[in-house]
């Protein structure tokens, strides 16, 4: 292997927020020395926004959303063109993360119509004769704390047949009564969403009992928009026909990259919710839907 | 015999005059009191050579890199300790410098060390789990087939992210885990049991190498995967053997995690203390660490989810100090969502079993698993269980067996450190509390958990809550085995003891099922031996037999029933008393499988050496053990190891030598006759035999005070002819010999002349059949160096042996010189002329006027011949004929590469001349400077020997009488090495 790149940033977790420095260092590494045309840095953030394949086509025409929007980019020269010599160079560099005007710098976020990324780009330019090196690495982005308390938005649920919406035949579903609460639909990201679950009854033994994080993303602009909810994860909290009447934890992590604080911006909005979905043995599948607030504190 | 014929012929026919043999005349009570040592009275408590040396060490040396061990011959009589077992504890300066020298080993053993540190978080007195693992592997097993369903997919919450900006992080992890047999599905149905561990191991393994191939996210898969068999209640007996099996992998990955992290920690080599705090933790080891626990987090299912959190719950210690104590309320609470209440209340052990090892002092944590597990129980009754149960056709009380490894491993832990009785009532109260099959459960588990004195204490109430117990809930034996337990190692109150015994067997004898009966009879004849006589013992010994006979339900019994028998003797170890328990020999009849049989033989027999102090004639004692001994003596067959029989040997021996009939020697002679008959394929009991039979008729000796009766002479005889008869049938040719001799010298001590005669002839006509090599403990070896033993003290003891009227004069010792002249002896060996040479030392003492020994009563051949010239012109004759084949020998020598030794046996002859020669007979005289010089000549002599013997020559000539020797040393030059 003849002359390999990298790119390091400081922290371990590679997460910075706006205002920060973001510091690390370019690696070179070499057996011999290596001749160079100069050696930049580039910074780089942008909004990819994508469209779901059920829409595409119908707003294509008016909406331009494919085209990336672009947050952040800067670049740096380096090292001016030379010869570093051979075996392990390091040099360090310093990007502030300072955003202009009033602009915001969002929160990473990998999702499926939207992805917010940052990454550092380092490219060494060589002569005509040796291939360009380029080396890219990612590093995480969050957002500043929101200012002012979070709101504690506690929410109590009672599932019964009757208060199920959209049932073909109610006189078919077997009786059960579950109770519960989530202790705040207004969630800071780093902190699980927690509540309980109470099955007071139910005539068909409980399969289980799943909490689904779904993502609700919007893209679009004046003329119209797309909307769509894929499923992030889902959480097993009751296997099998669980006690009657014993209080079952609700309990889920946010994961990282595929959570955010919840954003809404004039192209495209991210959003969650997290269903509540009890199977029952006779493969009955009872659904509970909260929309959550996403924030950082 | 050949000796007395061709003893002529041999002999005496060689002419070769050359030099006469003049022994030096002695006064052996006038030397002996010359040379004797002063004695000295020794005081109690003086130094001994034969006293046990005690080694004394301090512990502090032991870890000294030099390992000097010091050790002082003191003299505390009692102190039993053998330096050579103190080697064992690695306190040898060997060990320990290997130790020191070997880098890794020390690593190792810091290493070591400090996993010990960590798991005795809890005390050594917490029983751990390890302990427990084999008795559930043996307990739960399965004939039924069993399945492994491994589904090795992508998580779906990652899967999804697709997109073409997906981050380069996530696309290596996809890609990653496309590598990883993406979607690979595997099912093992029909697997045996045995196929099931080793899959089990296997993927064990693949944990392993997965890790060790840096494949961490297949490590994690791997475990998810089997977290997720325990899901499964399929074959639900075996499930507490599969939460063994399984726990161990998580165990193993729970610790590749820590030890991982752990190791990103250190700086510059430097490992960070045992009980450091997250402050102490680098950034890249704690991203690590969230990175572990947000993919868990991530896991879709419940009861994976739970066990791989669980299994690196230590690892909290990396992110907070309260990391623990906030995650354990959480996984208790979590497991209320597994509905299945075998598979909540195993997750909970697991749970309890982490907690102990990482944080024993939360027992709040434990408490609630505790308590939840309790508010859960009633879904035994539902429809749920119910139905399972019966699909798979499992009776209640076997299903509620299942819990019991899982509620005795909590209740362990909640008693743990509890000593006070308020734990244990708060337990007992909860009996009252919970279902008729709960209670029983609770019972059972309190009783394996808590200690054994609250227990005790409390017999009778237990035995009231056990006969509460309903009859088709959890099995009543199991409960009475408990309580049973508790019982042997601690005791109830003295009052209640016969009443608890009492309503306990009143049970345990009403049990149908062998199986279950003796499982429990087996604990409560601890309990019997423990407190009663032997008249309950026989009363329980004889239930069981009632119990085990039908059917022969003792086959399927052997190890409980060997067990019982094993108490009985720790027990009642006199004897007399054992064997007044009138079941006890109806009840070894049950052992009817020979091997078995044996192997309580051997223990019955290695109690009776260990314990009976005294010697007995007890008629009971005899027959019974005669009984017992010939069972294992009639177990060898041509099958049976060495060992073995040295083994059964060793004990039968052991109690030949404890039946004294005191003075009735003839019934103490019969039963050694009787022993012989039944103990003949025992070479060493028939050694002991012919030992005992000779220790037999010189006690009678002793008692007579050497003068026999007709009648005691006739008894000698007796013994002496049981001896005779007894050795031909021994096989080792050495054992023959020496028994021979020995036995001829009992003879002679008992002034049996003809019979003494008739051992030493036999051993006489023995010596030509002696190999040239035998075995030794397996390994062949020449025999002459015992051969020459033996010879040299035959010799001995031919010359206190009378001649025989009848026979020539010295007719043994002639005889056995023409057995060593026919003798082939090896090739460059001058065995012979050293026996030869060794001779001389005999016929120079036959010659004296008083012989140096004698055997009382018992006329030699000096009283005999009372210095007769004949006589000693015979010695003179065989001497000569001696001298002249040592000399001849000697000529034979040199030649070059056997000058020295010429040079050695010319010194030893020297020596010998020097000893029993009289030196101012002249030609002996020269004959002992040519021998000097020959020793020297060709510089092969010893010098500082030679300077030695001269030395010693002139200090004799100081002697009276000796003075010729200054003369004889003015004759020995001293040859110099230049």
């Amino acid at each position: 292997m003849g002359t390999a790149l990298d790119v390091r940033v400081k922290r371990a977790g590679k997460v910075y927020r706006d205002g920060e420095i973001l510091s690390g260092v370019v690696v070179i590494t070499s057996k011999d020395a290596v001749q160079h045309q100069g050696i930049s840095l580039t910074m780089e953030g942008s909004v990819n926004l994508q469209l779901s394949a059920k829409n595409v086509g119908v707003f294509e025409a008016f909406c331009n959303t494919a085209k990336p929007i672009q947050i952040i980019n800067s670049t740096i020269e380096m090292v001016k063109p030379g010869k570093l010599p051979s075996g392990k160079t390091e040099i360090p560099f310093e990007f502030p993360l300072q955003m202009k005007g009033n602009k915001v710098l969002y929160e990473t976020y990998h999702g499926v119509f939207v992805n917010i990324q940052y990454t550092l780009r380092c490219d060494m330019r060589r002569s005509l004769l040796a291939k360009d090196l380029t080396k890219t690495c990612e590093f995480i982005v969050h957002s500043l704390s929101q200012k002012g308390k979070l709101l504690p938005s506690p929410v109590d649920f009672t599932i019964t047949p009757e208060t199920l919406q959209n049932v073909k035949e109610r006189a078919s579903l077997p009786k059960f009564l579950i109770r519960g609460h989530l202790n705040s639909t207004n969630c800071v990201i780093t902190q699980p969403l927690t509540g309980e679950l109470v099955v007071e009854s139910a005539e068909a033994a409980v399969k289980s009992i799943e909490l689904q994080l779904v993502r609700v993303e919007t893209c679009g602009c004046a003329e119209g928009y797309a909307r769509d909810a894929t499923e992030i994860q889902n959480i097993q909290i009751a296997d099998g026909d669980v006690c009657r009447g014993l209080p079952i934890p609700i309990h889920m992590v946010f994961p990282r990259l595929f959570t955010c604080p919840t954003l809404e911006t004039t192209n495209f909005k991210v959003e969650f919710e997290v269903n509540i979905v009890v199977l029952l043995h006779d493969d009955h599948l009872i659904t509970e839907n909260f929309p959550l607030k996403l924030c950082r504190m | 015999g050949g000796g007395g014929a061709g003893a002529r012929c041999h002999v005496t026919g060689t002419k070769m005059a050359a030099f006469p043999w003049h022994a030096r005349s002695r006064n052996y009570v006038s030397e002996s009191e010359a040379c004797k040592l002063e004695s000295v009275p020794l005081d109690f408590g003086d130094y001994h050579p034969l006293k046990p040396i005690t080694v004394t060490e301090s512990k502090t040396k032991k870890m000294n890199r030099k390992g000097s061990t010091s050790s002082t011959s003191s003299s505390s009589s009692n102190s039993l300790m053998d330096p050579l077992s103190s080697v064992l504890d690695g306190t040898d300066p060997l060990s320990l410098f290997a130790a020191a020298a070997d880098p890794v080993t020390a690593l190792d053993g810091a290493r070591r060390k400090r996993d010990k540190d960590e798991s005795s978080a809890v005390g050594s007195d917490f029983e751990p789990w390890s302990n427990k693992r084999g008795d559930i592997l043996a307990r739960y097993t399965t004939t039924e087939k069993l399945s492994i369903n491994l589904y090795m997919g992508s998580e779906k919450g990652k899967a999804t992210a697709t997109g073409s900006a997906v981050s380069e992080k996530v696309r290596t992890r996809l890609e990653e885990l496309d590598d990883l047999e993406e979607g690979s599905q595997k099912e093992l149905l029909n697997l045996t049991q045995q196929d099931y561990m080793n899959r089990i191991e296997e993927l064990n393994q693949s944990l392993k190498d997965a890790w060790s191939s840096d494949q961490k996210v297949k490590a994690l898969k791997i475990v998810i995967q089997c977290s997720k068999l325990l899901s499964d209640t399929t074959v639900i007996q075996f499930y507490p053997s599969k939460f063994v099996l399984i726990t161990d992998i998580l165990d193993t990955f729970g610790k590749l995690v820590y030890e991982r992290i752990l190791s990103m920690c250190m700086d510059n080599r430097v490992s960070l203390p045992d009980n450091f705090s997250p402050e102490s933790v680098n950034d890249t080891a704690k991203e690590t660490c969230l990175n572990w626990f947000f993919k868990i987090a991530s896991i879709r299912e419940l009861i994976p989810r739970f066990y791989v959190e669980a299994a690196i719950l230590k690892c909290n210690k990396f992110l907070s100090k309260t990391g623990i104590s906030e995650c354990l309320p959480r996984l208790t609470s979590m497991i209320r969502g597994i509905g299945d209440p075998l598979v909540a209340v195993y997750a909970r052990a697991y749970l309890c079993r982490v907690g102990m090892e990482v944080a024993p002092q939360l027992k709040e944590s434990l408490n609630k698993n505790f308590f939840d597990f309790l508010l859960t129980f009633k879904q035994i009754h539902g429809d749920t269980v119910q139905n399972q149960l019966v699909v798979q056709g499992v009776e209640i009380p076997l299903y509620l067996t299942l819990y019991s490894p899982a509620i005795d491993w909590i209740l362990q832990c909640i008693a743990y450190h509890a000593p006070d009785v308020t734990t244990f009532e708060l337990m007992l109260s909860c009996i009252d509390l919970c279902c008729v099959h709960c209670s029983a459960l609770l019972l059972n588990s309190i009783m394996s958990a808590f200690r054994a004195d609250f227990i005790a204490a409390r017999s009778m109430d237990f035995i009231a809550m056990i006969k509460e117990c309903d009859e088709s809930g959890f099995p009543k034996h199991l409960l009475f085995r408990s309580l049973g337990l508790n019982l042997a190692l601690a005791d109830p109150p003295e009052n209640d003891r016969l009443q608890i015994l009492n309503e306990a067997w009143k049970v345990i004898t009403k049990l149908k099922n062998p199986q279950d009966y003796i499982n429990c009879a087996e604990v409560w004849v601890e309990y019997t031996c423990r407190h009663f006589t032997k008249r309950e013992v026989n009363t329980v010994l004889a239930d069981v037999i009632k119990h085990m006979t039908p059917d022969r339900a003792f086959e399927d019994a052997y190890p409980q029933l060997q067990s019982i028998i094993q108490k009985v003797i720790t027990y009642i170890y006199d004897f007399a008393l054992l064997f007044s328990v009138e079941k006890f020999l109806p009840f070894l009849d049950m052992f009817q499988k020979e091997s078995v049989r044996v192997e309580v033989c051997k223990c019955i027999m290695e109690s009776f050496i260990k314990h009976q102090q005294e010697s007995t004639k007890d008629p009971v004692i005899l027959n019974a053990l005669l009984h017992i001994c010939k069972t294992m003596h009639d177990s060898v067959n041509a099958l049976t190891l060495e060992d073995e029989k040295r083994m059964l040997a060793a004990l039968i021996n052991g109690f030949i030598k404890m039946v004294s009939f005191g003075r009735d020697f003839e019934q103490q002679l019969s039963f050694y006759v009787e022993s012989r008959s039944m103990f003949c394929n025992l070479e060493p009991v028939l050694v002991q035999l012919i030992h005992s039979v000779n220790q037999l008729a010189m006690e009678t000796r002793r008692v007579m005070k050497g003068s026999h009766s007709r009648k005691t002479a006739a008894f000698v005889r007796a013994c002496v002819a049981f001896c005779f008869i007894t050795i031909p049938s021994l096989s080792s040719i050495f054992t023959r010999l020496n028994l021979y001799l020995h036995s001829g010298q009992v003879a002679l001590a008992n002034q049996c002349l003809s019979q003494a005669d008739a051992f030493f002839k036999a051993a006489v006509s023995l010596v030509p059949e002696v190999p040239k090599m035998i075995s030794v403990d397996g390994k062949m070896r020449p025999s002459d160096a015992f051969l020459l033993e033996f010879l040299c003290n035959f010799f001995s003891t031919l010359l206190v042996v009378p001649d025989h009227p009848e026979q020539g004069v010295l007719f043994l010792v002639r005889g056995l010189l023409n057995v060593i002249q026919d003798y082939t002896w090896e090739d460059n060996s001058d065995d012979k002329v050293r026996i030869y040479t060794n001779v001389l030392h005999l016929l120079s003492a036959m010659t004296q006027e008083a012989y140096i020994y004698h055997v009382d009563k018992v006329d030699s051949n000096d009283t005999l011949y009372g210095g007769d010239s004949k006589f000693l012109a015979e010695i003179n004759k065989l001497s000569e004929t001696v001298v002249s084949q040592i000399l001849d020998h000697l000529k034979t020598l040199g030649k070059e590469e056997t000058l020295k030794r010429q040079s050695q046996l010319a010194l030893y002859f020297f020596n010998t001349i020097l000893a029993h020669g009289d030196l101012r007979n002249n030609r002996l005289n020269q004959l002992s400077v040519n021998l000097w010089n020959l020793a020297q000549k060709h510089g092969f002599a010893d010098t500082k020997t030679m300077v030695k013997t001269l030395e010693y020559i002139k200090r004799r000539s100081q002697e009276p009488a000796m003075n010729h020797f200054t003369e004889l040393a003015l004759r020995l030059p001293l040859q110099s090495r230049t």
